[in-house]
């Protein structure tokens, strides 16, 4: 027994040392000391390849779809139709299909690989440091949790920072967290399942030229299949010319219904990145003039032209995750707090929190909550219903946030059907009968916007107030939490 | 009191963090509040403290200028289809190994005689500036007060 301990002991020594003199490189060899690479312990959602050099979200299955229809769609373009093209007109076409082919290639694997500007959690000494800041500001007071918003005044537009529960950070101005990938991102513009990744920062540029690149690609094959097919029967006849080459029927298909969605998808982010927005800035008509007379985009650099520069050839900074460097043994760490202050939610620990009698609607003071209901759905409603009161469901529809009190229908279930996003489960463990129907929902927070744009979503984990326990929702008794901090609350016309 | 880092890892018990936060003010730029905290107060100058807090949000200014030059880079990287980067550096990292240095630098000359280390913002994500506050083990925290005659002695 003596000896097995002291010979762990030994081993934890043996370790301490090791990393203190010797260089990272060579630890990785001895067995006894394993060194863990960082993307191995990275707390958020996201896959990792080639020991850490590529970075990926979690569902790739649409990345792989859209891998092989570039593949299959030049491949039979470079099979069947270039050699008759190549002969017929110039061969200069093969040679300016490959080079397109090669850079929308090159491109998408760029933003599928790499890090879109993923910010790192806060480390337990911050987190720990901020909770403090924020308790000392709102008196000290345990019991009603405070708003966790900081406002920022920048080029004269009032930003508000939003404090992140699962990162334990105020998001600079423009991240968002991604709930597919559970992280916190820098200048979120979206999650792309046709990409496998999130389209942040430091991927942006990469995407843009990725659907412009395919946008070309598209119409380049679209045009000279169609030129292959009439030159074809010019010669041959119509039919016998779709005979010798059936595969330019398909590729006539496949780029046809393509060149609508990423031609207009490429319109849509050459304007975004003109007046230097991102998508989800635009599907919140954060910077619309419609929210108000004296709304601008304060990131905006006035002139198209800086606008794009910026956004395209702007320095690309480096990767905050550090994926490939070697977990540290032991860093210093200052010792827990112990003033009892408790930490308000993050990961899935915050569900016990929620779960207390804390109503967590006044966390969410500054998010356009829209409460929806859906009549059609009859019966099921109660479950709805109660569905909305432990985790009121918000939903994001495309353009500008409703106005408060108006009704539209309650399509949190479906996207939630729709959209297997993680986000926050609720795990409550109240003595609610309809506990099971809630237990499997899985909702996001107002700013998780996934992609493609428009898709309805639901919104974040609100925690359930008072009056939710008793299982029935009065829209009167919500009236002061809805002056605290809910814009656009809307009544369960059903209820 | 402390002559160098090594010393001070040793020696010291870390006592407290200060954490310098992000100054949004300007956008999305990297810059840190040069507001001076209070727990550094009797431990450091508040011109030495300002002075690193300007210097660096200087050289972060710098890395993230838009200008001919970065233009430049971004062009030929994206003509290079970014392979370019294989063998070059970005001028942002450029720029974070200048800044790795001076903190180093900063550290050795005036931080660690001060019983302070401040660790590289890259290290804590681009959030905060992370300056750990050391105490001597065996002195009861009185020596704060000379640390920083015996540290300007240092220099």
């Amino acid at each position: 027994m003596h000896l097995g301990v002291s010979e762990s002991m030994r081993e934890c020594e043996y370790s301490q040392i090791s990393t203190r003199s010797s260089t990272p490189m060579e630890t990785p060899y001895k067995k006894r000391t394993p060194k863990k690479r960082k993307w191995e312990i990275f707390p958020g959602r996201n896959k990792f390849y080639c020991d850490g050099r590529i970075m990926m979200a979690k569902q790739t299955g649409v990345f792989y779809l859209t891998l092989i229809l570039i593949l299959v769609t030049c491949g039979l373009f470079f099979t069947f139709d270039c050699p008759f093209l190549a002969q017929q007109l110039t061969p200069v076409i093969p040679v300016i299909g490959g080079v397109l082919f090669l850079f929308v290639l090159g491109t998408l694997l760029r933003t599928s690989f790499s890090d879109p500007g993923v910010l790192p959690r806060a480390t337990q000494d911050e987190a720990a440091d901020l909770e403090r800041q924020i308790d000392v500001a709102n008196g000290g007071t345990g019991y009603r949790p405070p708003p966790r918003t900081k406002e920022v005044v920048i080029n004269g537009q009032t930003v508000k920072l939003k404090y992140c529960f699962t990162c334990k950070i105020f998001r600079p101005p423009r991240a968002s967290h991604c709930s597919l990938c559970d992280n916190c991102v820098e200048r979120f513009d979206h999650h792309c399942p046709w990409v496998g990744n999130c389209v942040g920062r430091r991927n942006y540029r990469f995407f843009y030229m990725f659907i412009l690149s395919l946008s070309f690609l598209t119409i380049f094959i679209f045009a000279f299949v169609i030129t292959h097919i009439i030159l074809s029967s010019h010669q041959n006849g119509f039919l016998s010319a779709l005979k010798d080459s059936p595969a330019s029927v398909l590729e006539v298909v496949v780029c046809f219904f393509s060149v609508w969605s990423i031609v207009g998808l490429s319109g849509f982010h050459t304007y975004l990145i003109s007046s230097n927005q991102t998508t989800n800035e635009d599907i919140k008509g954060s910077w619309s003039s419609k929210r108000g007379k004296d709304n601008y985009n304060p990131y905006s650099y006035g002139n198209i032209f800086t606008n794009c520069c910026a956004a395209l050839c702007g320095p690309l900074p480096p990767s905050l995750i550090d994926r490939r460097g070697f977990v540290e043994a032991d860093v210093p760490q200052l010792a827990p707090p112990t003033n009892g202050i408790t930490m308000y939610g993050s990961t899935q620990s915050q569900q016990s929190h929620m779960a207390a009698a804390t109503p967590l609607l006044q966390h969410q003071s500054s998010e356009p909550v829209i409460l929806t209901t859906s009549p059609e759905n009859g019966g099921t409603l109660t479950g709805r219903a109660s569905l909305a009161l432990t985790g009121p469901c918000t939903s994001l529809p495309l353009g500008q946030p409703t106005p408060p009190n108006s009704t539209s229908s309650l399509s949190c279930h479906e996207a939630t059907d729709k959209l297997p996003v993680h986000g926050h489960t609720l795990t409550h463990n109240h003595s609610n009968p309809l506990q099971e129907s809630v237990f499997q929902h899985h909702f996001l927070t107002p700013e998780e916007v996934p992609s493609p744009p428009g898709m309805l979503h639901c919104g974040s984990p609100m925690g359930h107030s008072h009056t939710a326990q008793a299982g029935f929702y009065d829209p009167a008794s919500q009236d002061s939490l809805h002056e605290d901090s809910v814009r656009g609350l809307v009544k369960l016309s059903s209820v | 009191m402390f002559h160098n880092l090594q010393e001070l890892r040793h020696s010291a018990s870390l006592a407290n963090k200060v954490f310098i936060q992000r100054d949004y003010s300007e956008g999305t730029t990297c810059k840190f509040q040069t507001k001076f905290p209070s727990e550094l107060e009797s431990r450091i100058e508040r011109t030495l403290f300002e002075d690193t807090v300007k210097t660096l949000n200087n050289y972060y200014a710098e890395a993230e200028k838009i200008g001919g030059q970065s233009y430049l880079e971004g062009c030929l990287a994206c003509a290079t289809a970014y392979l370019i980067f294989l063998c070059m550096e970005t001028r942002y990292e450029k720029v974070l190994k200048k800044i790795a240095k001076y903190i180093q630098e900063q550290n050795e000359k005036i931080y660690a005689p001060r019983g302070l280390l401040i660790t590289d913002p890259i290290e804590r994500g681009m959030r905060v500036i992370e300056i750990s506050i050391y105490e001597d083990r065996g002195s009861s925290g009185s020596s704060s007060g000379s640390s920083s005659v015996s540290g300007s002695t240092a220099r």
